[in-house]
């Protein structure tokens, strides 16, 4: 089986046959990332002490050494749950060695792909959680300053993380001498401003230095020259939360969960830990839900879920983030792990976001709601992706207006083809993301598209001269 | 602009300056010094900009940059007493957010992006509020409100102050 989507990551092809290393590893499960969400006052630091909170901490600030952290996370396996899955430990080690410092923590919190939400949870539900993984992380790291960049949309967010903040200054886990020993770290917030681009890495950096957040060209990686210049990491809100129990509970029991690595294929990191799966769309219970790396869209929708709604029959799901592309129903049996929805064509695990779509959707719909939403985030820093997103919502207005041709087809195809890091023509991967939907609702439903535009342009849909543009519609 | 009134007070000025040792740079500052503009005034008119690049250390034509980078701060009139986002992302969208987001400016009387002509409301289009679980929804100044119905709706609307 040929992989399109991690050609770097599982060299294009897929040695074990995959079921044999999944075997049954994600049956049975109790929750690690979500197990005090359900705690009156879960976000208190007293309940969160007494669920056995900031034990880590004190196991690690003295007793061990910053390099011992950081073995312990990279033999763990924890590869990052923002959406590109790099490993966490070895992206620590690519700080220079011996650095003078300062070395910076950026927490991005700016989540905004669509249909992902599991931060919120953990940032309004555990957000003492989510700074005792921050507080580790900068001391393997040896940060002394983390800038949470929390998107402005989560008002209830930022005034629990504020709270959990004052009370870690008040407690001593923040500032000087933090254990009495000679580490110190602050942690400070930074709101956003509503904008998407904010979520690529280092276009947060240059939004938190107080500029227009255009990604910048890599290298020099973050973790070379980062914010303000300087050697700078940034992690997400879910992997900082799983350094606090690789911390608590060791690399053994992080390894115990997921989908191991192919040992025929020395490119393949494996998919261990627990994982907070969104679901969102056309289901009986939408929510966030935490289950170990590798169960599939199915179980997800079916088991936790509650199936789809109204006793309707499921169309496609969306698998991880709308970036991520789509699963039609007879792809539902994919594991979600970092290598499953690459091998059905789509981009990536992304968000681990699953937003189903039922059997009443209409994907040319679909396909201009997320034009519109790449249109519109676009930060217009690269020619292929402002105009290329600009270009396919043109085209789906004029489809959706009834005056779509079969030529528009194979032309939204071509821009999905040629926008992006992976064609290399820009500088981040929003253009990606704006692409694969694109590419797999057409691929993939292709009959509907064209029989959508011979019924609704039945005089024109042939015409293959180029037409007059319309006039540009407000999205703004 | 030497003869243009100050718009920035005191209160704004301490508010900005606290900010200062959190960061290595003044420039950092930009962003919290714009929303505690915008907190304040619902808006970020011009000679606020010019203000807070004087603060920073700036050009106003960084401060502006940045400020208009950001298609959340307005600059030509303060928004209205509550300014709501609807979610018109997919997660929304497959359960009703563009009809919720039409049903409340047909009866608010605004397009998106309008405050309504009593001033009580400014009403938006939002791109994912991250809050899918409880689609279609809606981001009321700091309130959610979750799997809005027309009744919702309606009770919303008839709460605004």
């Amino acid at each position: 089986m040929v992989c399109f989507a991690h050609p770097t990551n599982c060299g294009g092809v897929f040695h074990t046959p995959y079921e044999e290393r999944r075997n049954d590893r994600v049956a049975k499960f109790d929750p690690v990332l979500l197990a005090n969400i359900d705690v009156p006052g879960s976000y208190t630091r007293d309940v969160y002490e007494l669920r056995g909170g900031y034990r880590a901490l004190r196991k690690a600030i003295g007793p061990m050494q910053p390099t011992d952290v950081t073995e312990v996370v990279k033999s763990s396996g924890l590869r990052g749950r923002g959406g590109a899955g790099f490993p966490t430990g070895l992206k620590w080690t690519f700080l220079p060695k011996g650095h003078p410092g300062p070395i910076y923590m950026c927490i991005n919190a700016d989540e905004s792909e669509p249909g992902t939400f599991n931060n919120r949870i953990l940032m309004e539900l555990d957000p003492h959680q989510v700074i005792e993984g921050v507080i580790l992380s900068c001391y393997a790291t040896r940060a002394a300053t983390a800038y949470i960049y929390l998107r402005y949309e989560y008002p209830l967010s930022y005034e629990r993380l504020q709270l959990a903040i004052d009370e870690c200054y008040a407690s001593g886990y923040l500032g000087k001498n933090i254990l009495g020993t000679d580490f110190s770290l602050d942690i400070y917030l930074h709101r956003g401003a509503a904008a998407y681009i904010c979520g690529e890495e280092t276009g947060l950096i240059e939004s938190l230095e107080g500029k227009r957040a255009w990604p910048r060209i890599k290298p020099p990686f973050p973790a070379v020259e980062g914010v303000f210049r300087k050697p700078t990491v940034v992690n997400n809100i879910e992997t900082a939360c799983c350094v606090t129990h690789i911390i608590d509970r060791g690399a053994d029991w992080f390894k115990s969960m997921g989908v191991p690595a192919d040992p025929n294929n020395p490119r393949d990191a494996g998919s261990y830990g627990p994982k907070l799966y969104c679901l969102s769309g056309h289901v009986n219970r939408p929510g966030c839900y935490e289950a170990p790396l590798g169960i599939t869209l199915r179980q997800l929708v079916d088991e936790y879920g509650g199936g789809v709604w109204k006793g309707r029959r499921a169309k496609a799901a969306i698998p991880g983030g709308i970036s991520m592309g789509l699963f039609t129903e007879a792809e539902f049996d994919t594991p979600l792990d970092f290598n499953g929805p690459g091998r059905v064509g789509c981009l990536g695990l992304g968000t681990a976001a699953v937003v189903v779509l039922d059997e009443t959707v209409s994907m040319v719909d679909f396909l201009h709601n997320s034009c519109r939403f790449f249109a519109h985030e676009s930060c217009g820093q690269c020619t292929p992706c402002r105009e290329g997103t600009a270009w396919s919502l043109r085209m789906l207005d004029r489809i959706k207006a009834g005056k779509g041709r079969l030529k528009d087809i194979d032309l939204l195809l071509e821009i999905g083809d040629s926008i992006g890091i992976i064609p290399g023509t820009t500088i981040c991967g929003l253009a990606d993301g704006a692409a694969w939907p694109i590419k797999n609702a057409i691929r993939k439903f292709r009959g509907e598209f064209e029989e959508y535009i011979r019924a609704t342009n039945p005089s024109g849909y042939a015409v293959t001269d180029a037409v007059p543009a319309l006039p540009v519609l407000a999205h703004h | 602009m030497a003869t243009a009134q100050r718009i920035l007070t005191d209160e704004m000025i301490k508010a900005i300056k606290a900010y200062f040792p959190r960061y290595p740079t003044r420039q950092a500052v930009t962003l919290p010094a714009l929303h505690i503009v915008n907190d304040r005034l619902r808006y970020v008119p011009l000679q606020a900009v010019v203000e807070i690049a004087e603060l920073l250390e700036l050009h106003p034509a960084e401060v502006q940059d940045t400020l208009s980078f950001y298609g959340f701060f307005k600059q030509d009139k303060p928004h209205g007493n509550t300014r709501a986002w609807v979610c018109r992302s997919i997660a929304c969208a497959l359960r009703g957010g563009e009809e919720t987001l039409e049903y409340l400016c047909d009866k608010a009387g605004v397009e998106p992006g309008q405050t309504s002509a009593d001033g009580r409301l400014t009403l938006e289009f939002a791109e994912c509020l991250g809050a899918c679980d409880f689609a279609p929804c809606m981001l009321a100044g700091k309130t959610l409100h979750k799997d809005l119905t027309r009744e919702k709706c309606d009770d919303f609307l008839r709460s605004l102050e």
